[in-house]
């Protein structure tokens, strides 16, 4: 049985611009499904319609087989963990975290069992009688989780939680998120701009851009096996490699270069070559490596620690999406550090390589 | 709190002295000579001087008129504070959620602001005058036998009327920016939260007002006690028999009307004292359930 179902959903505000653009989707229970898109791409309004802050203009949406188009938000059994937080600033942690059970009419005991398990679990035991002012910002953040955590809904709703967080508090909070997701097994969308934050969450990711659907799936499949040019860009860091080329006889042209080894793609139409950073090698002895068509002028190198990121311009390749020169990027391991300035041969498989089309974006291989 | 300390230098006291000059000019030296003047016995024409200590204070304060004075005050100054802060508060709630004209919507309930108690007076005149008032026709035609310059009740009906119409507009402006510095969020959250809308005013936007509240009935206040003085004067004039008297108007109307400077000084000290001890309880009492 869906726990979530989104049928044909559309928003145009009155001014006419249109949000959100025909949504179909169907969630399961207890899956944790994050939508990801840039800003303005909808994501945050298809979810705000979810929680009933948002009229649909269009559609239905279905929570448990149940219609809720015209359910108001404290009646559709759904939690939301803004942004900014959103605590009630005159009222302590507790009260925070108990008005809405009381709206719903709970029992005084029971409201403080609730709140207090949720209060221990989220570590803020000690903080019940503060007020919101008195905490830092990832206290606050467990306050507003703790406020949607005590109600035990149907579906939890967040809303780029993590984006007021410092970057430290965000992964160790992202991982908390993901506990407590499993261990309450509650169905939940969570919406952010940040990939890996989409990334290392979701059981299943919905890319999202200009008010569409581009692509839903797992994380991993939509890595390997995206469906279009947004999301092969979209997903993964590094971002992935793009190279603007068209098709002669059985290889990619772009400039002077020349790469070997691709069949049944349209010969006059502008194409783009994707390849992701930790497909290319720097070595060839890598299994399958066996094109060794492109060349790197070194830039930059990054060095993460475990990995390196080298940056550096494509040799003798034409120009990029924007018509700047192309720029390349390759993972590899600590132990390469190039010069600057060196020349680097380029490895990879062509079986990893993806091919686009420009005009549509679409995914020929 | 801890304050940091800097170097002292007098630039400081330059800026702050226009204000300082204005206080003890227009404030601290008319209100010492007040109270100089509350204990002295003058003759009509202010030729003969003598001090009698308090003798002015029980003469006047213990008068009938003055009680009478006094009891109209607090409840023509709580009706006045309650009903225009409750009108103001329900048009702000309202203005706030109109999406369509809200500009003028809101423009045109500001205007009133811009009426000088005495013209909001004149024209409350006017609408009341037996003769000519579309008001005073009204009210009669609707089966109320209304009468201001007979009835104590239409009198007081009168002022508040007028005195609530000229502070709504003022109370109007500072509930809709507190209302507006309310986060949409916390008003979304609340929307999830809890189902009617009634509980949600209830709960959470009002006490999120408390300070503006606060601040506008400390204020109306004031004003119900003195500003409202202009209509006072250019409707009813304490009429019927005294019966609209506040005690500013009576301070007036002891010490330049019936030249009894003595007797008028020591209620305007009174009235001081008075002012001073609700301000005092305000702050004590009821500032400390609001949360800034």
């Amino acid at each position: 049985m869906a726990s979530l179902e989104l049928k044909n959903v559309q928003k145009t505000y009155p001014n006419g611009a249109i949000a959100v653009r025909g949504v179909d989707m169907e969630i399961d229970h207890g899956e944790f499904i994050v939508f990801v898109g840039p800003s303005g791409c909808g994501k945050s309004t298809l979810l705000r319609m979810v929680a009933g802050l948002e009229k649909i203009t269009e559609g239905e949406i279905l929570i448990q087989d149940k219609v809720v188009n015209d359910v108001t938000p404290a009646d559709r059994d759904v939690a939301m963990v803004f942004q900014n937080y959103a605590l009630y600033p005159h009222m302590t942690v507790r009260g925070n975290m108990s008005y809405g059970l009381k709206n719903r009419g709970f029992a005084k005991d029971e409201i403080n069992k609730k709140v207090e398990d949720a209060a221990a679990m989220l570590r803020i035991g000690d903080f019940l009688d503060r007020q919101p002012n008195q905490l830092s910002g990832g206290q606050r953040q467990r306050v507003a989780m703790g406020r949607a955590i005590v109600r035990e809904p149907k579906v939890f709703l967040f809303d780029e939680p993590l984006s007021n967080l410092d970057a430290k508090l965000r992964v160790q909070m992202r991982i908390e998120i993901k506990r407590l997701q499993r261990r309450m097994d509650v169905t939940s969308i969570y919406v952010t701009h940040d990939q890996t934050e989409a990334m290392t969450l979701a059981d299943r990711l919905a890319v999202i851009n200009d008010g569409r659907v581009e692509q839903m799936g797992a994380p991993m499949e939509l890595y390997s096996n995206p469906a279009t040019l947004f999301v092969a860009s979209f997903i993964g860091s590094p971002q992935i490699n793009l190279l603007p080329v068209k098709l002669s006889g059985q290889s990619l042209v772009s400039g002077d270069l020349s790469i070997d080894g691709f069949q049944d793609l349209p010969a006059d139409k502008e194409l783009v070559l994707g390849l992701r950073p930790d497909h290319l090698s720097l070595s060839a002895d890598q299994a399958g490596s066996s094109n060794s068509a492109l060349k790197i002028r070194v830039d930059i190198v990054e060095q993460h620690g475990a990995d390196n990121v080298i940056y550096g311009e494509l040799i003798g390749a034409g120009s990029s999406m924007d018509g700047e020169p192309v720029e390349f990027c390759v993972k590899t391991g600590q132990a390469n550090i190039p010069d600057i300035e060196s020349i680097l041969d380029l490895h990879f498989d062509v079986a990893d390589a993806m091919v686009f089309l420009k005009e549509t974006g679409s995914r020929l291989k | 709190m801890k304050r940091v300390q800097f170097e002292h230098s007098s630039i400081p006291y330059l800026f702050v002295a226009p204000q300082i000059i204005i206080i003890v000019v227009f404030f601290l030296w008319p209100a010492a000579q007040a109270i100089h003047q509350s204990f002295l016995l003058e003759d009509a024409f202010g030729l003969s001087t003598q001090f009698v200590w308090f003798r002015n204070y029980k003469d006047t304060i213990l008068s009938t008129a003055w009680l009478q004075a006094a009891g109209f005050t607090l409840i023509f100054s709580a009706l006045v504070t309650f009903l225009s802060l409750g009108l103001a508060l329900l048009l702000a709630v309202k203005a706030n959620e109109v999406i369509r004209g809200a500009r003028t919507y809101k423009t045109t309930l500001m205007w009133a602001y811009a009426i000088a108690p005495p013209v909001a007076g004149l024209m409350g005149n006017l609408m009341f005058n037996p003769i000519i008032g579309d008001l005073y026709k009204f009210l009669n035609a609707i089966g109320w036998d209304f009468d201001h310059k007979l009835d104590a009740f239409d009198a007081s009906f009168v002022v508040v009327l007028i005195a609530v119409w000229k502070q709504v507009s003022v109370n109007f402006i500072f509930f809709l920016s507190g209302l507006q510095g309310i986060p949409h969020s916390v008003q979304e959250a609340a929307t999830m939260d809890c189902r009617s809308p009634t509980r949600r005013f209830w709960t959470i936007t009002f006490p999120l007002l408390a300070p503006t509240t606060f601040f506008l009935m400390v204020i109306n206040i004031t004003y119900a006690f003195f500003e409202t003085f202009g209509i006072i004067d250019t409707t009813t004039r304490g009429a019927p028999g005294g019966a609209t008297n506040t005690l500013v108007f009576k301070v007036f109307q002891d010490g330049f009307r019936g030249a009894d400077l003595g007797g008028s000084s020591a209620q305007s000290v009174v009235l001081m004292l008075i002012v001073l001890a609700l301000t005092v309880l305000q702050f004590r009492f009821i500032e400390r359930k609001v949360h800034y």
